[in-house]
């Protein structure tokens, strides 16, 4: 019995391994942005004394950016090409580019909310491009550079939904989002009488609301937009955004060096950002304009 | 089957037998297909959603996350054996502040959520300076103290339940103390032990999968990014079962080795050997 | 301390729901796994074979990946819609339930050959072998280990916090939205873990030493 049960396992472990050798429909994609790069301009002998984050980058010859990986238009990547995709991760790689690092020495990581401070703080990351919310409690933490855009809080439901319309008919209704992000906390806070449900990545609150164990899904219009364009039969966004969020790019506390980098990147690179937002998010028709930056 | 608790059938036990051996095989297969059939409904036998499988990167990334779950498991199977032996060897010292400090450590450690321990290293030190933590290192470290801490608990329980001649046999020929544990107590101990030993090493095998809560990003971190693949139609469930059958594959070799090493065991001509590992086998998890 | 008491509400909370599953899983882990520790016992063919199947499958899947199964795969399936507290629940039964049958057979098997067979020679059937000799001397033996495993039952409710669950495992999370320092809620909900793994231990020494069996 033992015997037979132990032959099983050797073969179907056999079996995965000549499969994971054999071929797929697919080609064989490249882990980085890939060409989509090639529009920024890598800066050449970039030196930013003082700036620890910086000498890591240089000394490794590599630069590490969390990101996220599950929010269409935003930042994500298709498990079947490896290619990564939307407006974060174009705003990592023109950063990248500012610093001197081309697409072939960006590492992206995949950082869900909850642990983003934690990968900053550890060092984990150089820095962290991915719906990054400038909060005081966060800044007590790490330090934000930006913000580079500005959505709010909306509401995911499901298309056959007619009970919600906006924020206010959350009462009694079980509402999802990322654990440890700022949504939750706001409808904990400030809508007492919905029952929430957490996970630590939105993608999941998106399966939980297409299969009926919540009712609507909660976080930054932005991120949600990307997800009913993913699959407009099921999904809609409802409401006006009722909270104003700022995206930040997230960094060690204390690199004020690299912090200012970034925002001049920022202050004097309109025209890229606007590129950039018109071949990602705005291919959904909406417009906006680059935010200030905020030195203070 | 070990023992038997009943007689060969006679007649009327080996009608009953059949009538039984057919409501149980109707049971079963009602129950398969209800499942088949829910699954099917549901679409989860769809080619959409299992064509993802067939993509080379995917491939490589289950490979990749099957090599780091094995990663923290050796890593943490050998740092957790040698923790281990070093706090049974503590418990087990004539020296009370030797002694204490090991009991406390191993009772401390066997009494915390695997989980919790996880957190306090990825979440909880960092903030605090120790800002060199990964998510593998958070694991590993977790692994190794709490199940270095059962280990030890393993191999203690291994030494007190050798007679106490073995040790007066030692003494009676001029060993000292730490002769007598090296060189008589903890050979015999360990190989009575050893299917307790696999069996922890396989919990440690099935622990590493609670990495992906510290972002380690092992088999079930990539069944959770495959299975949320819109364009694929979401295929959670194909991907808990193609991960469930790694794990279980992977577990199963483990349990084969402990199989293995246990007959060869029962070869020897020490009777003792088999009884220890027969009383002790229950205590652990 | 202050952390502690600031935030007492989640603590209490978040305990509570994991003294809810724990002892609801608790008593569906061991009905279900007596019934497959019986399967795996008796003289019927295909009872021992799902016994061992069911045995052999899930105790080699991680708890993880069962929760992960319950939490998002059933959902799916499209049948009555089941909380995520119950799903946990259930996660957590089918997973203790193989430890609890595999206790259980041990348990059976330290019972000497000749005990069963002296029950068989004055006449007694299986079902009475069984309920009047075997399990009373077996269930003396099965405590300790079967206290063990509820220990380790209690502390692998913490699984369920990746599973939106809010109990112990989570106040991590629910601390970290209002800003406190992990570490300290941390150690705190290690602590209370800490202590109710020791009632369980003493309860497992006062039991064991209440039925001791002199053989």
């Amino acid at each position: 019995m033992r015997k037979k049960a132990l032959l099983l396992g050797v073969s179907l472990v056999a079996a995965l391994t000549l499969s994971a050798c054999g071929g797929g429909p697919a080609n064989d994609g490249d882990n980085t942005a890939g060409d989509s790069n090639s529009r920024f301009e890598v800066a050449k002998d970039v030196s930013l004394s003082g700036s620890p984050t910086f000498d890591a980058m240089v000394k490794r010859d590599k630069v590490i950016i969390g990101v996220k990986e599950d929010q269409p238009n935003l930042g994500y990547r298709d498990a079947a090409t490896g290619e990564r995709t939307g407006f974060d991760v174009e705003i990592a790689t023109w950063i990248a580019a500012s610093l001197g690092f081309g697409a072939d020495q960006i590492e992206f990581k995949a950082i869900p909310s909850v642990s983003r401070e934690s990968a900053i703080v550890n060092g984990d990351i150089d820095y962290y491009v991915g719906t990054y919310s400038i909060t005081d409690a966060r800044k007590e933490q790490v330090d934000f550079a930006g913000p580079y855009f500005i959505t709010g809080q909306g509401l995911l439901v499901a298309a056959d939904n007619d009970t919600i319309k906006s924020e206010k008919d959350l009462k009694g209704m079980r509402v999802c989002s990322a654990t440890g992000s700022t949504p939750i906390q706001n409808i904990k806070d400030n809508f007492p009488d919905t029952k929430t449900v957490e996970f630590d990545t939105y993608s999941q609150c998106v399966e939980a609301l297409t299969d009926g164990q919540v009712d609507a899904v909660t976080t930054d219009a932005a991120i949600l937009i990307g997800y009913a364009a993913q699959d407009p039969d099921n999904l809609t966004v409802v409401g006006e955004p009722f909270t104003v969020e700022k995206y930040g790019v997230g960094l060690a506390k204390g690199d004020a060096v690299l912090r200012a980098h970034i925002n001049d990147l920022f202050t004097n690179g309109n025209d890229t950002w606007t590129q950039i937002y018109d071949d990602t998010l705005g291919q959904s028709g909406t417009k906006v304009q680059q935010p200030e930056v905020d030195a203070s | 089957m070990t023992s038997l608790l009943f007689d060969a059938p006679g007649p009327r036990a080996k009608r009953l037998n059949v009538l039984l051996n057919v409501v149980v095989l109707a049971l079963v297969l009602v129950a398969l297909v209800f499942v088949l059939w829910q699954f099917y409904q549901t679409g989860q036998f769809e080619s959409r959603k299992w064509s993802i499988f067939t993509y080379p990167l995917v491939q490589q990334s289950l490979l990749r996350a099957t090599v780091a779950t094995l990663q923290a498991f050796a890593v943490g199977a050998v740092l957790s054996l040698v923790l281990g032996l070093l706090l049974a060897i503590g418990r087990m010292s004539a020296h009370p502040w030797v002694r204490l400090p090991c009991m406390w450590v191993v009772e401390l450690f066997r009494a915390t959520p695997l989980l919790i321990l996880m957190m306090i290293l990825y979440y909880g030190l960092p903030p605090l300076g120790f800002t060199f933590i990964t998510p593998f290192i958070a694991v590993v470290t977790a692994l190794t103290v709490y199940n270095g801490a059962v280990l030890a608990e393993v191999f203690r329980a291994g030494v007190e339940s050798l007679p106490s001649g073995q040790s007066e046999a030692g003494y009676a020929i001029g060993l000292r103390k730490s002769q007598v544990l090296s060189l008589v107590l903890m050979p015999q101990a360990i190989r009575a032990m050893l299917p307790v030993i696999i069996a922890q090493l396989v919990v440690i095998l099935k622990d590493s999968a609670l990495g992906f809560i510290v972002t380690y990003q092992e088999l079930l971190y990539e069944a959770k990014r495959l299975g949320t693949q819109v364009q694929f139609g979401s295929p959670i469930i194909p991907a808990a079962i193609v991960v469930g059958i790694i794990y279980v594959g992977l577990c199963l070799i483990l349990s084969g080795v402990s199989t293995w090493l246990e007959r060869r065991l029962r070869r020897s001509p020490s009777s003792l050997v088999h009884k220890t590992t027969q009383d002790i086998s229950q205590v652990q998890l | 301390m202050d952390t502690l008491l600031n935030n007492f509400d989640l603590f209490t909370e978040g305990f509570k729901n994991t003294l809810i599953l724990f002892s609801f899983s608790a008593i569906i882990a061991l009905v279900l796994g007596g019934v497959v520790g019986a399967f795996r016992v008796s003289p019927v063919t295909s009872m021992r074979a799902v016994g061992t199947f069911y045995v052999n499958t899930i105790r080699n899947t991680p708890l993880t990946l069962i929760m992960f199964f319950c939490a998002f795969g059933y959902p799916k399936l499209q049948l009555p819609e089941i909380s995520y507290m119950n799903l946990a629940i259930i996660a957590l039964s089918v997973y203790t339930a193989t430890y609890v049958a595999e206790t259980l057979r041990s348990g059976i098997n330290t019972v000497p050959l000749g005990q069963a067979e002296a029950a068989r020679a004055i006449g007694l059937p299986f079902g009475q072998t069984m309920t009047l000799i075997i399990l009373p001397q077996a269930f003396r033996a099965v405590i300790p280990p079967m206290m063990s495993v509820f220990i380790a039952l209690l502390k692998n409710t913490t699984v369920a916090a990746g599973f939106s669950v809010m109990e112990a495992g989570a106040v991590k999370n629910y601390l970290s939205e209002r800003g406190e320092p992990a570490i300290v809620g941390l150690l705190w909900v290690a602590l209370v873990f800490i202590l109710l793994v020791g009632v369980l231990a003493f309860l497992q020494r006062k039991l064991e030493n209440m039925w001791k069996v002199a053989r």
